[in-house]
């Protein structure tokens, strides 16, 4: 049990994908103008997170994995399939929970609307599935890597978009305006989450 | 015109319309793998040319592709570029391939990749539609670089691991600095390349801020 808390602990903050790991910068950077748009953001990524980990953990380790066909008699490995499988998952669960969020949950559907379609291209999602392929997590341990990684995410895209609310504020030079000061504030922030690299968990 | 269009479209996406600095494209993977020269190169390399040969594939087909069901057909291409690359990597580089770790495959989801083959390609010809992809992967290849020089420089005093900067372990003089070879100050050479970028170019500047 506590192998998984300090797994979820170390996906959360220690190894936070977005700004350890820099995945998932193109969306973080351009959604995260106003806090709201932010949460409903993030929780998509939680919520695609969660399932696509350990889906795409299914299929490694029973089907592309080398040995796991070998009772149909295949005993290479299938791993350079791997890419072109976890892409089709994640679109197909983007999908198909577009599908039944708009079916089944009307009013949460429209306000996560248009970052579904986002998600599929988002670099956190399949950076997850690869970092769970190359550790070579079990399923458990998928499922709590996925559930921690998507909260590490949102929590911060969501402290990056309160930020820059504040930022309305300052009196920014005007070449750095826009973008240019995301980059240096997002840099701020991963300093500061720096200091939980050296826990040990 | 017909010559001075294909300069533009293979120019242009390198300073006037950085994929990065300008479009906020394919941030994520730039900014991992630039703690080495020989990690930034590669990977420019590759994205060059998966963008470049995606970008034409999907141009040739373009006239067959439905529309709902497009962005499959934009990923399976790329996809297949990836793993190739990625198998080449494996096979030929090692040791690289190694470092880059799990990035090879995230050019899949790089931005740049698929808002070419959306945004250019649908709509144009294989050969600009190539010429684009490489001036694309130019773009993004060149800010690789700098930042890339910056880091290895004066992280650790190197340049594709060739000492430079003599280190104080060594007996030299130079104390490297590890801020560099750590995330953050990537997100600031970036910024600050921007900076630069939008003082040469003053138009690209944001208004609203």
């Amino acid at each position: 049990m506590e192998h998984y808390l300090s797994l979820f602990v170390k996906a959360i903050f220690v190894e936070n994908l977005a700004l350890a790991f820099f995945l998932g910068m193109c969306t973080f950077l351009a959604v995260s103008k106003n806090v709201k748009t932010a949460v409903g953001l993030g929780a998509a990524v939680i919520v695609i997170q969660t399932i696509t980990v350990p889906m795409n953990n299914i299929i490694f380790q029973h089907v592309l994995k080398e040995g796991s066909l070998s009772m149909l008699g295949i005993d290479f490995g299938l791993e350079y399939l791997g890419l072109i499988c976890y892409i089709g998952t994640i679109a197909a669960m983007v999908q198909i929970l577009e599908m039944t969020l708009d079916r089944f949950f009307p009013t949460l559907y429209n306000q996560l609307g248009i970052f579904l379609p986002l998600i599929t291209v988002n670099c956190a999602i399949l950076g997850g599935t690869l970092f769970m392929v190359e550790r070579d997590y079990n399923f458990a341990e998928s499922v709590t890597y996925g559930v921690g990684s998507g909260v590490g995410w949102a929590m911060a895209i969501v402290a990056l978009a309160g930020i820059r609310e504040k930022m309305k504020y300052s009196n920014v030079p005007d070449g750095l305006k826009g973008l240019g000061i995301t980059f240096i504030t997002v840099g701020l922030m991963a300093l500061a989450f720096m200091s939980f690299s050296g826990i040990k968990l | 015109m017909a010559e001075a269009k294909t300069k533009d479209v293979l120019f242009n996406p390198v300073l006037k319309n950085n994929p990065i600095a300008l479009q906020i494209l394919g941030i994520c993977s730039a900014l991992a793998v630039t703690t080495k020269m020989e990690t930034a190169i590669t990977m420019a390399i590759a994205v060059i040319l998966v963008t470049a040969v995606s970008s034409a594939s999907i141009s040739l087909i373009r006239n067959f592709i439905p529309s709902s069901i497009r962005i499959i057909v934009q990923m399976t291409i790329i996809a297949s570029m990836v793993i190739l690359v990625d198998q080449v990597l494996q096979a030929f580089m090692p040791d690289i391939s190694r470092q880059l770790s799990v990035f090879v495959g995230l050019i899949i989801t790089n931005c740049i990749v698929m808002g070419r083959a959306e945004g250019f390609a649908m709509k144009n010809g294989p050969k600009m539609s190539f010429l684009d992809g490489v001036g694309n992967g130019l773009g993004y290849g060149l800010i690789l670089i700098v930042v890339a020089l910056f880091r290895e420089l004066f992280g650790s005093g190197k340049l594709f691991g060739v000492e430079l900067l003599a280190n104080v372990k060594n007996g030299g003089w130079y104390q490297p600095n590890g801020l560099m070879l750590l995330a953050p100050s990537a997100f600031f050479l970036i910024g600050l390349f921007i900076w630069g970028l939008r003082t040469m170019y003053p138009d690209q500047v944001e208004q609203e801020g």
